[in-house]
């Protein structure tokens, strides 16, 4: 392993003498943020390179509306709400789901999987599963429904928040403030939808896309490949993760999703909307979707005051630029969800004492 | 809920899988993978098997897992 992570590391420097010049690599997933601090791989890596952060952690992406829904709910006597664990401390305009755990009416489920028992078990309720996560999610979420309409289980739905990573990378690029020279792509969301779901961002951005799993060498052996192509001016699709990863990604997940969902557009903190980046349920399982369920709709919503998640999740600033971070928004008592979720990115500079703090 | 980790099929009816990784058993879902079977490494995500993965690779992740719980404090 140590003569894998020597090898790409050279390979970096290697590059970066070639290149000549500043390079912004975009770490899209948010466990690859974290990965990248708790390794310490920012101090191994030549000035020239600069690492910045993505939009992949669902749970920072999420926006104040969906969380305003999810607590209005929540109070409501006739409801369980369903959710992974990441997402109740989130902060919407009236406060958390942590509020509503003590009375039961918020239950934390670590796989979808969870949310049909519950249902079963609660007849009298209304069970509402707070559906959120990228493409490595929503296959599970399906699953969800499909057995809910197998065994005609009527007292469940979703608020469906699942977002779609792609469109939100062509997002960034269309926006132009990110200049990113590159993408390292996240491992697992790319073992669902295979390496070549990126060859839009590769033809037609022209931007190098590599796959890589979670370990250190991995991290680096990604990054050797997006700074090789950079120095021959080329541009590729590629994996380091290819132990894991396939070309073509896992088709019962994607015909899974395919068939319980339709894109749609979706609107991510900080992105704003992007058309075909979210997942709703098709007509035919519209019984389940909670918005229809309640008679409900997306609320426009402002950001909190001061808050600048929106600009960390671009890669448009660094945590330590807000000022809000560490002073008042802290883990323990964070204003913005890129402080709220461990995979977030203020979290990981918070505790891992990024550049600049 | 972005955490995966590969673990070892023990037991497999139908898609309910029991798995193992570090010493813990915990329940899965195979529905995502037609053809896993008992022995099977994969890299379970939300209570779902995702893939298989090569068993050298499994055994470094299951190292720097263990590591990390020894290095880390708990999350404040």
């Amino acid at each position: 392993m140590n003569g894998q992570i020597a090898d790409a590391l050279a390979g970096i420097r290697l590059a970066c003498r070639q290149i000549r010049r500043q390079v912004r690599i975009m770490e899209v997933c948010g466990t690859h943020t974290v990965a990248i601090f708790r390794h310490g791989i920012r101090q191994v890596l030549p000035a020239e390179i600069e690492l910045i952060s993505g939009p992949g952690c669902p749970v920072c992406v999420t926006d104040d509306g969906y969380i305003d829904v999810a607590l209005d709910l929540a109070s409501r006597p006739d409801v369980i709400i369903t959710t992974y664990g990441d997402m109740v401390r989130v902060p919407g305009r009236n406060g958390s789901l942590e509020l509503r755990r003590g009375d039961g009416n918020v239950r934390v489920v670590v796989s979808a999987a969870d949310v049909l028992p519950i249902a079963k078990a609660n007849p009298g309720k209304m069970v509402v599963f707070l559906a959120v996560g990228f493409e490595t999610t929503a296959p599970a979420t399906a699953v969800l429904i499909k057995e809910a309409v197998a065994e005609g289980i009527e007292n469940l739905c979703i608020l469906s928040g699942h977002k779609l990573v792609v469109p939100a990378m062509k997002a960034l690029l269309e926006g132009g403030n990110s200049r990113i020279d590159g993408f390292l792509c996240p491992g697992h969301v790319s073992v669902i939808i295979g390496s070549q779901a990126f060859d839009q961002i590769v033809s037609g951005y022209r931007r190098p896309c590599v796959v890589a799993g979670f370990e250190p060498n991995q991290i680096l052996a990604g990054l050797a490949e997006i700074c090789r192509q950079l120095a021959e001016g080329t541009v590729a699709i590629d994996s380091v993760y290819t132990a894991a990863v396939t070309p073509e990604g896992n088709k019962i997940a994607q015909g899974l999703m395919a068939s319980c969902f339709e894109p749609v557009a979706a609107r991510w903190r900080g992105l704003g909307w992007i058309d075909g980046s979210g997942l709703a349920l098709r007509p035919e399982f519209g019984r389940f979707d909670a918005l229809r369920r309640f008679g409900l709709t997306w609320p426009v919503v402002e950001e909190a005051p001061g808050c600048r998640c929106g600009q960390v999740l671009c890669g448009i600033i660094s945590p330590p630029d807000c000022p809000l971070f560490a002073d008042p928004c802290t883990p323990q008592s964070p204003v913005g969800p890129c402080m709220v979720s461990s995979e977030g990115t203020c979290a990981a500079y918070y505790k891992y004492g990024g550049p600049g703090r | 809920m972005c955490l995966a980790i590969p673990a070892k099929i023990v037991s497999l009816e139908g898609d309910r899988a029991v798995v193992e990784a570090i010493g813990n058993r915990w329940n899965a879902r195979t529905t995502l993978l037609a053809q896993a079977k008992v022995g099977d490494i994969v890299l379970v995500h939300a209570g779902f098997a995702i893939c298989t993965v090569d068993p050298q690779e499994a055994k470094q992740t299951w190292e720097l897992v263990a590591r990390m719980f020894q290095d880390q404090p708990a999350d404040g």
